[in-house]
């Protein structure tokens, strides 16, 4: 008895003095950590970890006092239901501010629940263009939108490849969201879109489509959608003898594309990818310091994850206060060098600086092209 | 109401009326209950009475009438569109919810029915893969109409619907009763969403022991004895397609107010599915065990993320098993082996208007 | 011209496919009358093996000849399959034989997801390079349509197949005794059928043909993947329904109708509805405007590609539920 209550009060004690020495401000994450695009959520997650434990590691003082920071790691399963409810959860939490969701399709239902707690929500990979023309003052993101990767797209078919452009996408919202970009980037820059077809992200024959679109002559095809139907699609574009470029979205600039495609990938395969190759960040030593910390590689958006932590805690100290409603204008304002250069949002709360990048097939890899 | 009570190990036998107050009372008490666990819970419950109301309306149809749908969830997209198209600012129109959700019910009503008329002649299987068919037809229509002419947003859903206004307080919006106490919308659309679950009980259990109903069972346990005695099955048909499709259609619209984003992906088969695999579970034309099957499937995937999760760390280190594929694993499992052994489902739908022939079934099977 | 002459070899390649899976499902449904909506998955099951028996050839005997080892992978695959589809009639539908009508369609359900979650734990979510060991460079027999060595091989083998299903069902005795079974359980049982073991039977060959028409799908499109299955069982069902379920010859017809619709159908509704084909005075203002410079108004195009099957199914079901070739009346259940 005696025993348990010296236990219970040393506890107590302990509780009380570190709570003495430091206020713990908690900044939230979600991504899937489970399902299919696991390992890209737990990328984005270990990005957002490393920032908190860089900046632990140096020390933060918000408003003169001395804070720790804390991660609460959720997953979405990239499903927009369980978005909602880990979204939910975080308000539940008391997070000061949130790093995701990953893909756009979880993030644009979970962010009206940000938006209504009156927490900041910074998406470091979600690209749809609607999530930032909602109207909500509390959604952010690091990382392109769909807007620009579409229009380099387009620009790069268009002006580089041939003028006659057919554009295939999956009917998902990613895929459709940018392909109707592309098709304004193509058409902008002089070319002309052939065709629109459409296939499902189910789909294994593409020949009934591809047949169509070989009628019509093009010089370019551009796929906007998800890796596992791309590198098919483009074996079953040689098997019907069509002699037209291929390139496609961020979605298919994996290396599960290339192993998908096999033989049929080559140098007139190119895909565009938002944000930076890892070889041209702005921090040299970030993936190094990445990779020890994690043991694995970096997989896409960690360094737009690592920033969207960094301004939500810069943001904080500039303001003084971990109080959202307090930082928030700070955020709005902020302007930093981050891991991939410098981070400032306009007035939507999308990137000022977004980068991307075109990416051409080589000897069984994606590099970096000068489109 | 009986049929819960009943559902009570030993009270409901013993003193029912104590077991119905005390469902009363967990009823009422369940939001303050989650909340001691957060918001989170909260929201949970709210989804599973948008289920309870979905398998209420889809056991109407399986249940009572014996007519397999696998596209029940046509109609619950359809009210949840409705809503989108009268209340949000897609095409700028902002009618309150008396005018949207009537609205919306009778568009799944008449979905219902365009439905009905055409498989009236199929029966079972057939019946069957032409619902899954519907089903995907106007989930495919819903995903592609925004070209050539936008009408849908296609893939991109809809966003920002209007959220339930009644007459004046928006119910998304905490109301604010003293400085420190304020009721979260979460709960106001608990109570808001029971009150439309108990209306549904009552006209369905109203529905079930009328003329209706009992030509419903008589067409379920016979169609040609059923029409031999003069019942128009036709009719009766296409009424419980209809009537179904309404639940469906009201379910729709207030996922769309309470969400405020619908897209065509919340509408796949998988949903369908699993809508059916609450009512087989509960128990085919019971209420009580549709809703009890409805209630425990939607917690399943929340109840699996918060003890698989862990157990699997602690056991092996590492998660083996997704709680999103445990999920499935289980009502897969649960469907296969409540048709072995337990055709009847959960709670056993009272003989007299229900299906004794599944019961006899499952003894049958076993001996 | 070349163009059509292309969309009916694409539809004819996909529609022998559909038109083996429809075999399997006619087959049971004739004998039963089950929908075995788990057919499809086996199909997915016959491919995900036939996969993991390859690779493993190719990593412990990479000398061996491509053909040898599609045709060790292919049989691995079959049998696993055939196994797989007596497990599951006996277990999950034989005691359900005189349930009532609903209850082994929702198991067969419940078959159907639980063998795609079981993939999906033992394969893993992502999609699998299939080995394409019949290469899949293009011939040209025509100038300008082109068709792949794979391609020619699913087509012949089977026609085969189906050849000789149908002489199994109709010259043989145990093809006797299945029609029989069909015709009439209690009655067959009574003429000596032992009816158990035709219905096994019938679920293992039905089993089989599915292996083989996956291995023939991941062959040619080189993937395989947990729910690949699903969608060709789907409109593979389509395809029976279309030709008469229950009718072997059926199924068949109904399969290549199928594929060719599908084909033709996604290649040409755009062109077909596109309003801008309209003459001059029937288009309106901002059509017109829409339609100069190449453009088009395509009311419905590809998107609409996987409705057909439904649609079809709809249409035959409401106007000639015996199907083409049927003879039976569609309130058999």
């Amino acid at each position: 008895m005696n025993k348990t209550l010296i236990a219970f009060g040393v506890f107590a004690c302990c509780a009380g003095m570190a709570q003495a020495q430091e206020a713990v401000v908690k900044i939230g994450h979600v991504g899937p950590l489970t399902g299919n695009i696991a390992h890209m959520g737990k990328d984005n997650e270990n990005g957002a970890r490393l920032a908190i434990e860089e900046y632990n590691a140096k020390g933060v003082t918000i408003g003169g006092k001395k804070v720790k920071l804390e991660l609460v790691g959720e997953d979405d399963a990239a499903d927009p239901k369980t978005g909602n409810i880990v979204a939910q959860r975080l308000v539940d939490a008391g997070v000061k501010g949130v790093v995701g969701h990953l893909n756009s399709g979880t993030t644009i239902p979970a962010s009206r629940i940000y938006n209504q707690a009156g927490i900041p929500m910074i998406s470091p990979s979600s690209t749809n263009v609607t999530l930032t023309q909602q109207g909500f003052p509390y959604i952010f993101r690091t990382m392109a939108n769909d807007a620009q990767q579409g229009s380099v797209i387009g620009k790069f078919a268009a002006t580089k490849l041939g003028k006659k452009v057919a554009i295939i996408d999956d009917r998902t919202s990613y895929g459709q969201g940018l392909a109707d970009e592309i098709d304004k980037g193509v058409k902008g820059n002089g070319g002309q879109v052939t065709s629109r077809e459409f296939t499902n992200n189910q789909a294994t024959d593409f020949m009934a489509i591809l047949t169509k679109i070989k009628s019509q002559n093009p010089d370019v095809i551009v796929y906007s959608g998800m890796d596992a139907q791309g590198g098919p699609m483009l074996k079953q574009i040689k098997q019907l003898g069509i002699k037209a470029k291929f390139v496609t979205g961020d979605g298919g600039c994996t290396p599960e594309f290339i192993r998908l495609a096999g033989d049929a990938a080559n140098e007139t395969t190119y895909c565009t990818q938002a944000g930076l190759p890892v070889s041209q960040l702005a921090d040299k030593t970030f993936k190094a310091r990445f990779v020890k910390r994690f043991g694995v590689d970096i997989q896409n958006y960690a360094p737009y994850s690592y920033d969207a932590a960094a301004a939500l805690i810069e943001a904080m100290k500039a303001a003084g206060s971990s109080e959202p409603a307090k930082y928030l204008p700070a955020l709005k304002k902020i302007h930093f060098k981050g891991v991939t250069g410098d981070v400032a949002f306009d007035d939507k709360g999308d990137t000022k600086y977004g980068a991307i990048t075109v990416y051409g097939y080589k000897a069984g890899a994606w590099e970096p092209i000068k489109p | 109401m009986n049929e819960l009570v009943e559902a009570i190990p030993w009270l409901g036998h013993r003193h029912p009326k104590a077991a119905r107050s005390l469902i009363t009372c967990l009823m009422l008490l369940a939001p303050m209950i989650a909340l001691l666990f957060g918001n989170t819970w909260v929201r949970i419950l709210d989804f599973a009475l948008l289920y309870v109301m979905l398998a209420l309306g889809l056991n109407l149809v399986v249940g009572f009438a014996g007519l397999l749908d696998l596209g029940y969830i046509a109609f619950y997209a359809v009210g949840a569109y409705t809503w989108a198209f009268l209340a949000s600012p897609h095409f700028g129109l902002h009618l309150p919810f008396y005018l949207v959700l009537p609205l919306g019910a009778a568009f799944a009503a008449c979905a219902g029915i365009i439905l009905g008329f055409p498989v009236l002649r199929l029966r079972g299987d057939y019946l069957a893969i032409v619902t899954l068919g519907f089903g995907e037809i106007v989930r495919i229509f819903m995903n592609n109409l925004n070209y050539p002419v936008n009408i849908t947003n296609g893939p991109q859903g809809i966003n920002m619907l209007d959220s339930m206004n009644l007459f004046g307080w928006d119910i998304s919006h905490a109301v604010q009763i003293t400085d420190t106490f304020r009721i979260n919308p979460l709960v106001s659309f608990y109570y808001l969403f029971l009150l439309f679950v108990v209306g549904s009980v009552i006209v369905i259990r109203r529905l079930q022991i009328s003329r209706i109903g009992r030509g419903w069972a008589a067409i379920r346990d016979d169609e040609l004895a059923a029409k031999a005695i003069g019942i128009n099955t036709r009719n009766m048909k296409l009424l419980a397609f209809s009537l179904g499709a309404t639940f469906g259609g009201v379910s729709g619209g207030l996922f769309g107010s309470f969400q405020g984003f619908v897209s065509p992906e919340s509408f796949s088969l998988m949903e369908s599915i699993a809508i059916l695999t609450m009512v087989v579970f509960g128990g085919m034309g019971n209420i009580g065990g549709v809703i009890i099957g409805a209630v425990a499937l939607s917690l399943l995937p929340e109840v699996l993320r918060g003890i698989a999760l862990p157990v699997q760390q602690q056991l092996f280190g590492k998660v083996i098993l997704d709680p999103e594929v445990l999920r499935m694993l289980l009502l897969s499992l649960a469907m296969i082996l409540m048709m072995q052994f337990r055709p009847a489902g959960l709670i056993p739908a009272n003989a007299r208007y229900s299906r004794p022939e599944l019961a006899r079934a499952g003894k049958g099977a076993q001996s | 011209m070349e163009t059509l002459l292309q969309q009916i070899i694409n539809g004819l390649v996909v529609g022998s496919v559909y038109a083996l899976i429809a075999l399997g499902y006619t087959m049971v449904y004739g004998i039963l009358g089950l929908i075995n909506f788990a057919h499809g998955d086996i199909l997915m099951v016959g491919a995900l093996v036939a996969l993991q028996v390859i690779s493993f050839l190719q990593e412990h005997f990479p000398t061996m000849s491509p053909v040898l080892m599609l045709l060790i992978g292919l049989v691995v695959a079959a049998l696993a399959c055939m196994i797989l589809g007596y497990v599951i009639e006996r277990t999950a539908y034989r005691r359900l034989r005189n349930a009532p009508r609903l209850a082994p369609l929702i198991t067969a359900i419940g078959v159907s997801f639980l063998l795609q979650t079981l993939a999906m734990i033992i394969w893993g979510r992502n999609y699998h390079n299939f080995p394409q060991l019949i290469s899949t460079a293009p011939l040209q027999p025509v100038e300008g349509v082109f068709i792949t060595p794979v391609q020619i091989i699913i087509l012949i083998s089977s026609a085969l197949l189906m050849g000789g299903l149908i002489l199994l069902v109709n010259k043989t005795r145990l093809g006797r005794a299945m029609r029989a079974t069909a015709e009439n359980h209690k009655v067959a049982s009574l003429m000596g059928v032992d009816t158990n073991r035709i219905i096994s039977t019938t679920f293992i060959i039905g089993s089989g043909l599915a292996a083989v028409a996956g291995v023939m799908f991941s062959s040619n499109y080189g993937v395989a993947h947990y729910a690949m299955g699903f969608t060709p069982g789907i409109k593979a069902f389509t395809a029976a329904v279309l030709g008469g379920i229950g009718n072997l010859g059926g199924a068949m017809l109904g399969g290549v109708v199928l594929g060719l619709v599908e084909s033709i159908g996604a290649g040409y509704l755009g062109t077909a509805t596109d309003l801008c084909n309209l003459p001059h005075w029937l288009q309106w203002a901002s059509l017109t405007q829409t339609c100069s410079n190449g453009g088009s108004f395509e009311l419905l195009s590809s998107n609409y590609q996987d409705i057909f099957a439904f649609v079809i199914l709809g249409i035959v079901l409401i106007f000639r539920p015996t199907g083409l070739l049927g003879e039976r009346v569609s309130d058999r259940a």
